[in-house]
């Protein structure tokens, strides 16, 4: 079996051709291979969430993915996201309620929480609370990352029912 | 509020002005690159010939280190070289961590890699260095090492026995030091005491998780001499100062820099072996080493915390007036003291606070702190609070039931009454000025008492448990010299700031303080603008850059606002008087007859605009020859601080947590926190409220989930974040945090830190509120964290 | 730590699959979502030769019904069992098992052939399926085999799975009326592994006899652990107060916890004891229920 792997993937919207080393996991191939330094890793087994980026449209743990089983895939990451401006809002309500103090956590953050935003426009609190539990943020305590969620989702709401 | 900070008295725009930012929750102009993936962690630093270290760890909490034989690792694809401790003590002197004001202290030499025994299961022992951290851990499995395990003396409550193993024979014994504070006739209080009540507590062993591990570059450059570390720190100043005399180095050619930190809550402001081999490895090699501690190396080898054993007595009288405390704390901190702070200062943080919120006249409280196979313990957020909090509401409490008095009313009248400052406590600490009646007026007008009294009673008819807890406070903050310099240790309790105008009128401020996401460099641009007068925008902020930077402490133990503001506050006034007198010459006025607003030279009297500060800087720098001869130019002015007149600037708050035991699963479940604390002046009220609310959850942590579990034979167990539980959103509450501001009077900006007030007040009033809930039941518990196995055993469910 | 270094390969069918296995030798590991395998990884625990990735095999992907039958590919994800129409009409259980199951973002790539094939004692889906009666479907180069999942659990991270075998799907009887399922749990925080678990799939009928019952256990032993003694005690009767606590009785007998992180022995029977009354509490006569 080979330990070397070429793949050509999509990442932030720009096709990617590399030969990778099959140790790699996605982190460390965004980080080291293409200088996307946005996503961390904060344990690489799969617990803190640091790493969540988009794969596929899927919010996924980056340290637990292969990234020479990703040929074909569309990964996503913090710096795709800013370029596109499809979180902005959400970026806005992080810095606005501080749901970022030393920012590790809230590239991966963000990501689960633009899940939110897609998967339940209507979520609560606590829905808000379960849905982002698996990333953990050492720094804020939680609260203000589930206002400035809940304030992204009640402004999307009413930008709509608009 | 002080009087000095008024607009008037300063000179300084009127507090309605647009650039009156001080108080005001202005976002942090550096959070935007947080959310964007635009922030530089020192993982992120790249550097050419740059090569990976990983370490061989102990896998035994004591042994002989019999053989090392590195050609295997040197034979795997990528491996460069394999360091020994014998090696790397070539260049790098030991040090020991002691201070001399902390009397009798003692502890061993460190190294970067230990010479002959290993004395932790986790401790580094062996580096490889590769192109890869891949293939350095490749290597380091490939290494051979032989170890001849050695008997280990795990158990601190044993570490001075008869019999116990001496793990530095050199130092007789293993006690590190011992101090008691003894005030008043304890013997006496307890004699005449209405009530005796006394209980035994534990904090559990827990550690930081900064979710960016320990993280360094350390770059020797052979061809000039210098070494430049790029390193994820709260020090920078500390550590420059560190690496130099290790590794026999000039100060001056050792540059720290310290871009941004994923987090440190006491945990990166330490001097690590493991770090210090980076640099000597460096040195040796005169190439660029990374190390980036992975998740397991970080639960071994960051240090811990509160591994402590607490036995206290309270005595009242029959109006439950506090007559005594007695106490008496053990603590277990690892195989050596950690440098430069040492692992003495959270014992004797304990006999430092204990019974602090309370006015009572005699006391007595002995810490012994003793050495253990484990690893290091040393100062976590919040040194030694929480633990003194613990134990002295725990107390409280149960001198409440035992008297049968309200929870709330014993507080009252035992709390230092508002107007008794200054005042100097049983423990011998100097209160310049708390607020402990207002801060309990407060929280009593936020906590819903009767709503919740009312809610307890009806829930238990139906077997559902809750219970209200509350716990005071005080907190240390502002530091000065007495913590650290007294004692040797080259650790700055003063920091300075040196603040510029540039020629577009912009305003760049650099400061000793560093950033680890509390907000340090929002506040220092909020006061820089509000001292100069102009819109919070145009102040950039530079920190963490030894070579840029006035000298400072850093930010730990909560000075970062106190100390690092007032400097940054105080060069600010002094660049705005300068300003102002190059205007003057400019428009044929007094500089004191016109202002700074928004970025503008205006008419004090009038308003009206006269002047940009881009106008300004345009002459100043390009047209300097239409100024006046004799006129000074510089556009920039430094200013130090640091605080003279009290060793501490305490703060005060008293939280309150509601939550529900499960009784049948032993489950805590969270259902509502609140906080007040006095800060003195508050900067920036949003930042306060998350610097606490942040403090709370890892307070919460560590009464109800973290744990460092080791087994009798010393081998860590919670090795992963799947073991380790740190707090997750969903079982946080929502908190509610609310202030009362009494500034200090030692500086115009009148702040003191509130960075731990969180996180000292929390496991107390978890405690207190889980026994609440329990009480008609009559279990209780005092060991932290509160799991459900304690509680089920507390309750009698299981044996 | 990073991974150790290794091969890897991706087959796009069945036979390529058996090929690559044959020539990767016993050393290989079946790569799935990568939730628990390259996790283990990091540990540097297992250092397999190379991981032969499955998921883009199409014959091991799908949800569907036959007559009485739910087939689940092997490759169906915890995040689909959360949301697919089929599964929540057909076997309720385990679309209440997902969410309990990690994260989303784990839920997003964990497949039900992984959590099966590696039996973590402390897992949903090893108790559900033998709680459901499933039948694990497994396939080699020489063919299919059918097996019952209570003999496909073998005990600590061991299954009946043999080398060169893989999950290919499980089949599961579908709901009828009379079925009800439930699974509860205790975790220290959300999303984390059972304390203790507990998968219960009764049949009963409208006057509330038990017709059949199968209380199986996680978190609590060495695998999915049926707990017979209680089954039995809740068979054949009307679900009461009573034949709860007798059910609760018998667990003494039906299981043998071992210690961990969070307790000993002892409260793991106790939380399996709370568990039986919090599982079927629900399914009391309303009269019940209440007292
Ligand atoms: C932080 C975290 C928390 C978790 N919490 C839970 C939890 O609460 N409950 C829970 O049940 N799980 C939990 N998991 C594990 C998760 O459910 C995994 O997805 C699952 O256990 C394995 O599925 P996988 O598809 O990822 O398998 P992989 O990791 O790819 O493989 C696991 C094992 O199964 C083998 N394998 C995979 N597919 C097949 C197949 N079709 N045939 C034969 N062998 C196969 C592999 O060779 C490997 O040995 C957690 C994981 C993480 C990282
Ligand atoms: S780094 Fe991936 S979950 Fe922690
Ligand atoms: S902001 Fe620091 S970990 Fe979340």
């Amino acid at each position: 079996m080979n330990r070397r792997i070429d793949i050509t993937l999509t990442v932030n919207g720009e096709r990617v051709s590399r030969s990778v080393d099959t140790r790699l996991h996605l982190i460390d191939f965004l980080r080291m291979e293409l200088g996307l330094t946005g996503a961390h890793t904060g344990c690489e087994h799969g617990v803190c969430g640091a790493c969540t980026v988009r794969l596929d449209g899927d919010p996924v743990r980056g340290c637990l993915v292969m990234v020479a089983s990703l040929d074909g895939s569309v990964v996503e990451t913090i710096e795709g996201l800013s370029d596109t401006g499809e979180i902005r809002d959400l970026q806005e309500a992080f810095v606005a309620r501080n749901a970022a103090q030393c920012g590790y956590c809230t590239p991966g953050m963000l990501v689960t929480a633009a899940d939110i935003l897609v998967e339940s426009p209507e979520a609560t609190r606590e829905e808000i609370r379960e849905h982002i539990s698996g990333n953990y943020c050492r720094c804020t305590g939680y609260q203000a990352i589930v206002d400035a969620v809940e304030d992204v989702l009640k402004a999307r709401r009413t930008s709509e029912a608009a | 509020m002080n009087e000095i900070v008024t607009p008037k008295s300063l000179g300084l725009s009127r507090e309605d002005l647009p650039n009156s930012y001080i108080g005001r929750s202005v976002p942090r102009p550096n959070a935007r690159k947080l959310v964007e993936g635009r922030a530089t962690y020192t993982d992120d630093v790249t550097l050419p010939r740059l090569v990976h270290a990983a370490f061989l760890r102990s896998p035994h909490a004591h042994a002989r280190i019999v053989s090392v034989d590195p050609a295997a690792a040197l034979a795997v694809p990528g491996v460069v070289r394999v360091f020994t401790g014998a090696d790397l003590a070539k260049v790098c002197d030991p040090w020991v961590a002691v201070l001399a004001h902390l009397k009798g202290m003692k502890s061993a030499p460190q190294y970067p890699l230990p010479l002959e025994r290993a004395t932790w299961q986790g401790e580094a022992v062996v580096a490889v260095v590769a192109e890869s951290r891949a293939a350095a851990e490749d290597g380091v499995a490939a290494l051979a090492v032989a170890f001849e395990p050695l008997p280990a003396q795990v158990d601190m409550e044993t570490a001075l026995a008869p019999g116990a193993v001496v793990i530095h024979p050199e130092l007789g014994d293993n006690l590190v030091f011992t101090r008691t504070a003894e005030t008043g006739d304890v013997a006496a209080a307890f004699a005449a005491a209405h009530r005796i009540v006394e209980a035994t507590f534990h904090t559990g062993r827990h550690t930081g998780v900064t979710l960016e591990p320990r993280s360094i570059i350390a770059d020797y450059n052979r061809a000039d001499g210098t070494l430049t570390v790029h390193h994820s720190t709260q020090a920078p100043h500390m550590m420059q100062n560190v690496f130099a005399t290790q590794l026999r180095m000039a100060e001056g050619d050792v540059r720290v820099i310290c871009k941004d930190v994923g987090g440190s809550y006491g945990i990166k402001v330490h001097v690590y072996p493991d770090e210090m081999a980076v640099a000597c490895m460096s040195k040796i090699m005169g190439r660029p080493v990374k190390f980036i501690a992975d998740r397991f190396e970080a639960f071994g080898s960051d240090i811990h915390a509160r591994d402590h054993r607490i036995k206290g007595r309270l005595a009242v009288d029959a109006e439950g007036r506090f007559l005594a405390f007695d106490i008496d704390d053990l603590t277990g901190i690892g195989p050596y003291s950690v440098y430069p702070r040492t692992s003495a200062v959270e014992g004797n943080q304990v006999v430092n606070l204990c019974g602090g919120p309370y006015a009572f006249a005699n006391y007595r409280c002995t810490t012994t702190v003793v050495l253990q196979n484990k690893s290091p313990t040393c100062q976590y957020r919040a040194v030694g609070h929480p633990i003194a909090t613990t134990v002295t509401e725990g107390l409280v409490d149960l001198a409440a039931e035992a008297l049968g008095m309200d929870k709330v009313a014993i507080r009252r009248k035992n709390l230092i009454r508002d107007d008794a400052y200054p005042c100097t406590s049983p423990a011998g600490m100097r209160f310049e000025g708390l607020s402990h009646h207002a801060s309990l007026d407060k929280l009593l007008a936020m906590v819903p008492v009767e709503k919740i009294r009312a809610d307890q009673l009806e829930q238990r008819q139906r077997g559902i448990y809750r219970g209200l807890g509350l716990a005071s406070f005080i907190e240390l903050t502002n530091p000065s010299p007495f913590m650290y310099g007294i004692g040797g240790a080259k650790i700055s309790a003063q920091d300075g700031c040196t603040v510029r105008m540039d020629p577009d009128g912009s305003l760049v401020a650099l400061s000793g303080v560093t950033e680890q996401g509390q907000g340090t460099e929002a506040i220092l641009a909020q006061i820089v603008a509000h001292g100069v007068g102009v819109p919070v925008s145009k102040v950039k902020v530079v920190t963490g850059d030894t070579q840029t930077t006035p000298y400072g402490g850093g930010t730990w133990a909560c000075r970062g606002a106190g100390i690092g503001g007032e400097a940054a506050l105080q060069s600010a006034i002094a660049l705005k008087e300068q300003i102002l007198e190059v205007a003057g010459a400019m428009l044929q006025a007094q500089g004191s007859s016109l202002d700074i607003i928004m970025g503008e030279v205006v008419d004090k009297a009038t308003g009206q605009v006269r002047m940009p500060l881009a106008e300004l800087g345009r002459i100043v720098y390009y047209r300097g020859d239409t100024l006046p001869k004799d006129l000074a130019r510089e556009l920039v002015q430094t200013r130090h601080f640091i605080t003279k007149e009290y060793p501490f600037a305490f703060t005060n708050g008293i939280q309150a947590s509601w939550l529900e035991v499960d009784v049948e699963t032993g489950m805590v479940k969270l259902l509502e926190h609140w906080c007040v604390e006095d800060c003195g002046r508050v900067i920036n009220p949003m930042l306060v409220d998350e610097q606490v609310r942040g403090g709370i959850v890892q307070g919460i942590g560590g009464a109800l989930y973290e744990h460092c579990i080791y087994n009798e034979d010393g081998q860590l167990l919670t090795t992963t974040l799947a073991d380790y539980l740190v707090p997750m959103a969903a079982e946080m509450p929502d908190m509610h945090v609310g202030h009362v501001e009494t500034p200090t009077k030692e500086s115009l900006l009148g702040a003191k830190g509130a960075g731990e007030a969180g996180t000292a007040g929390a496991p107390a009033a978890i405690m207190n509120a889980i026994n609440d809930a329990l009480s008609p039941l009559g279990a209780r518990v005092l060991a932290q964290p509160f799991t459900p196995d304690r509680i089920l055993r507390a309750l009698g469910t299981i044996a | 730590m990073k991974w150790p270094a290794m091969g890897y390969a991706r087959v796009e069918s069945l036979d390529e699959l058996w090929q690559v296995l044959d020539a990767a030798g016993p050393e290989a590991q079946i790569l799935a979502g990568g939730q628990s395998l390259l996790a283990t990884l990091s540990f540097r625990l297992s250092e397999p030769s190379g991981l032969i990735d499955i998921t883009r095999i199409p014959a091991l992907r799908g949800v569907s019904v036959t007559g009485g039958t739910l087939r689940l590919g092997a490759l169906t994800r915890h995040a689909d069992l959360g949301r697919d129409p089929l599964v929540a009409a057909h076997a309720p259980i385990l679309a209440q098992a997902a969410p309990l199951i990690a994260h989303p973002a784990i839920r997003n790539r964990g497949t039900i052939g992984g959590s099966l094939a590696l039996a973590d004692p402390a897992a949903e889906l090893p108790a559900c399926m033998v709680a459901l009666d499933a039948t694990i479907v497994v396939a080699s180069r020489s063919g299919e085999r059918r097996v019952p999942a209570a003999d496909f659990f073998q005990g600590l991270f061991t299954t009946d799975l043999q080398p060169g075998e893989i999950i290919t799907a499980v089949d599961v009887p579908v709901a009828t009326p009379a079925s009800r399922q439930t699974i509860v749990e205790v975790t220290r925080r959300s999303g984390d592994y059972a304390m203790a678990g507990l998968a219960a799939v009764l049949a009963v009928t409208a006057d509330r006899t038990v017709d059949a019952a199968r209380l199986v256990f996680f978190g609590v032993g060495s695998g999915a652990e049926i707990a017979r003694g209680a089954s039995v005690a809740l068979t054949g009767t009307k679900l009461t107060q009573a034949t709860i606590a007798a059910a609760q009785g018998a667990l003494a007998g039906d299981l043998d916890p071992p210690g961990d992180l969070h307790g000993g022995p002892e409260l793991k029977r106790h939380l399996a004891r709370v568990l039986t009354a919090r599982a079927l509490g629900p399914f009391l006569a309303p009269a019940e229920q209440a007292a």
